[in-house]
């Protein structure tokens, strides 16, 4: 008899919740553990319910809406989708997370949703975020939601993956963010279309679990349907007391078939930055260094995390934030908005003259807290940097690590964070 | 059933805040009224052009990429876009223009210039660049997704059969 290959962590999971033996290409109707959606797309998945003729959710413990997107309401436009959210869970026993409580991205696993092996679908293409869980999330539309709301599976093509290693170390100033910008510029928009990138090596293993959803949240910029990695102790003790699920993490076997293997020396790997309008114009941060900048962002679903505010803070402690630039700052939720209080980061980036937003995704995506002016050159920590991203078109973002927003913020130019940290007298 | 129609010609990477920018999104109850801004930030006349006698969008390579707005289909079909003609899509914007009723066509549209007219017969597998004279390949849909497309859409498909039939 031939042995059957091994399988990747996609094909594993796909496996588990379609009771079938899933291969890379196979299309499978299967379970979902998990179906979010947010106050752009929940409204849209709501109203498809509705023409489907659907009046409760398969099951009210995994449905979730979430008000992160335009919240608090800047317009009644947005209220009545906020009201029509909050009725939604009314009636169908779904999960509401009003305005205050965070982006998707950070609620859905932070509360315990959803723990490794899981499957889920959100309203959202950054939903890949909680691949660095070893769960498969995967971004849908309104109707596909809907439709898992519904009847609690959905069919999936089970992709082919592609194994990134990283070997060697970060260099201090140097995160997970400037990886994945560096993986963007090395593969491009579409490198990973309709596949799964799995994340490999003993830089990952050393990440904590915020870095390492740094770097699943933009396996979408690459056009991935996920960014997967092993769920390690740090990750079974990052579940700890968040919630009632039981972990069962899924480890690709030793023979797994990758379409491609990749290898980079993270030692090599310096601060990255992508350039308006594309996130894979990429370059070292060398190039742009100097480039005037108007305003700051830190926060959204990318790096709005706890670390991410350390980071800040720590290079902030004791500056100012330059007179000519507003510096907006968004926690990616009310508790890591409270443990940031907790920790002094706040304290210290308000001195520092941070603008503190609602938790939640903060200026990202143009519909409140921070449209950039004609002509206005943005730093940001988030994940994409599309003409008009911000709410204006006539606007121009450029994307960093926490520490490059940081240090950016300070010389109201764009800056590389290394001369901030040990032997970084540049 | 051929759709007949001309093509308008758009470039690579074409992601889903230029088919319709996230400052449109909370309008999402009036599609009509956001379809007006359809491609807006590549060709402020998209609309004007494509709503009275309908059209084929033609485009590069990874059309759709970005977020999961299902906006992004809505708008172009309530600008009377017929389907879409890219080299290669964006997975997502894929999938919900299937779930959504939008046709998208895998070809190789450097065989198509801005202006030409084509004819679409999509369960035939048949797309003619009238102006050319030339037929152009496209491989066929696979079955889940040429049967969610006849249904109508996925919303559809769930009311004739209850669920997930597939
Ligand atoms: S923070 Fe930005 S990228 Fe993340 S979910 Fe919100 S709008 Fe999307």
């Amino acid at each position: 008899m031939i042995p059957l290959p091994g399988k990747t962590i996609a094909e594993k999971i796909f496996s588990a919740h379609s009771g079938t033996d899933a291969h890379a290409g196979d299309i499978v109707v299967a379970d979902v553990d998990f179906v979010m959606g947010q106050d752009g797309t929940s409204p849209l998945a709501i109203r498809a319910l509705e023409n489907m003729g659907v009046t409760e959710v398969f099951d009210p413990k995994k449905v979730a809406v979430v008000m992160d997107h335009s919240s608090p309401s800047p317009i009644e436009g947005v209220s009545a989708l906020h009201t029509m959210m909050r009725e939604f869970g009314k009636r169908t026993g779904a999960k509401v997370y009003d305005v205050g409580e965070g982006v998707c991205h950070q609620l859905i696993p932070e509360k315990g949703h959803v723990v490794p092996g899981d499957l889920m679908v959100g309203c959202d293409s950054h939903t890949c975020t909680y691949g660095a869980l070893n769960v498969f999330s995967t971004g849908v539309g309104s109707t596909d939601g809907a439709a898992a709301m519904a009847a609690g599976k959905l069919w999936f093509k089970v992709p082919e993956s592609v194994k990134v290693t990283y070997t060697g170390a970060l260099q201090p100033g140097v995160y997970s963010k400037d990886l994945i910008l560096h993986l963007a510029g090395e593969l491009g928009a579409d490198g990973a279309t309709y596949e799964a990138l799995e994340f490999h090596g003993p830089v990952i293993d050393d990440l904590s679990v915020e870095g390492r959803m740094t770097i699943s949240n933009m396996a979408i910029e690459l056009g991935a349907k996920a960014g997967l990695m092993k769920a390690d102790a740090k990750t079974l003790a990052w579940f700890e007391g968040r919630g009632e699920k039981t972990p069962n993490p899924q480890d690709p076997d030793a023979d797994a078939v990758y379409e491609r293997e990749l290898t980079f020396d993270a030692s090599a790997i310096g601060p990255q930055v992508a350039k308006p309008h594309a996130v894979d114009n990429v370059s070292p941060i060398e190039e742009v260094e100097g480039t005037p900048i108007a305003e700051g962002v830190l926060g959204t679903c990318t790096n709005g995390r706890l670390e991410d505010f350390a980071i800040a803070a720590s290079i902030l402690k004791g500056r100012k934030v330059h007179p000519d630039v507003r510096f907006i700052v968004a926690p990616a939720s009310r508790q890591i908005l409270l443990d940031a209080i907790e920790a002094g980061y706040i304290q210290t980036l308000v001195e520092a003259g941070a603008a503190l937003v609602t938790p939640g995704c903060g200026p990202c995506v143009g519909t409140h807290n921070g449209v950039p002016s004609n002509g206005e050159n943005v730093i940001s920590t988030a994940n994409r940097n599309f003409k008009g991203r911000m709410g204006n078109s006539n606007s121009f973002i450029y994307l960093g690590s926490p520490a490059t927003v940081a240090a950016s913020v300070i010389e109201a130019k764009i800056t590389d964070p290394r001369k901030y940290f040990e032997g970084g007298e540049r | 059933m051929t759709i007949s129609a001309k093509a308008f010609k758009y470039g690579d990477d074409i992601n889903t805040d230029y088919i319709i920018s996230g400052k449109y999104k909370f309008k999402s109850a009036d599609m009509e009224g956001m379809a007006v801004h359809a491609m807006e930030e590549l060709d402020p006349h998209y609309y004007e052009k494509v709503k009275p006698e309908g059209g084929f969008l033609v485009a590069g390579t990874n059309f759709g990429m970005g977020s999961s707005r299902e906006q992004a289909p809505l708008v172009l079909i309530h600008s009377n876009t017929k389907a879409v003609l890219a080299k290669t899509f964006a997975r997502i914007f894929y999938r919900n223009a299937i779930n959504t009723g939008l046709p998208v066509v895998e070809c190789d549209t450097d065989l198509i210039n801005d202006g030409d007219v084509l004819d679409l017969d999509l369960e035939g597998g048949v797309l003619k660049n009238v102006t050319q004279g030339t037929e152009i390949p496209f491989p066929p849909l696979p079955p889940v997704m040429a049967q969610l497309l006849a249904d109508g859409g996925l919303v559809e498909h769930f009311k004739k059969h209850g669920g997930f039939a597939l």
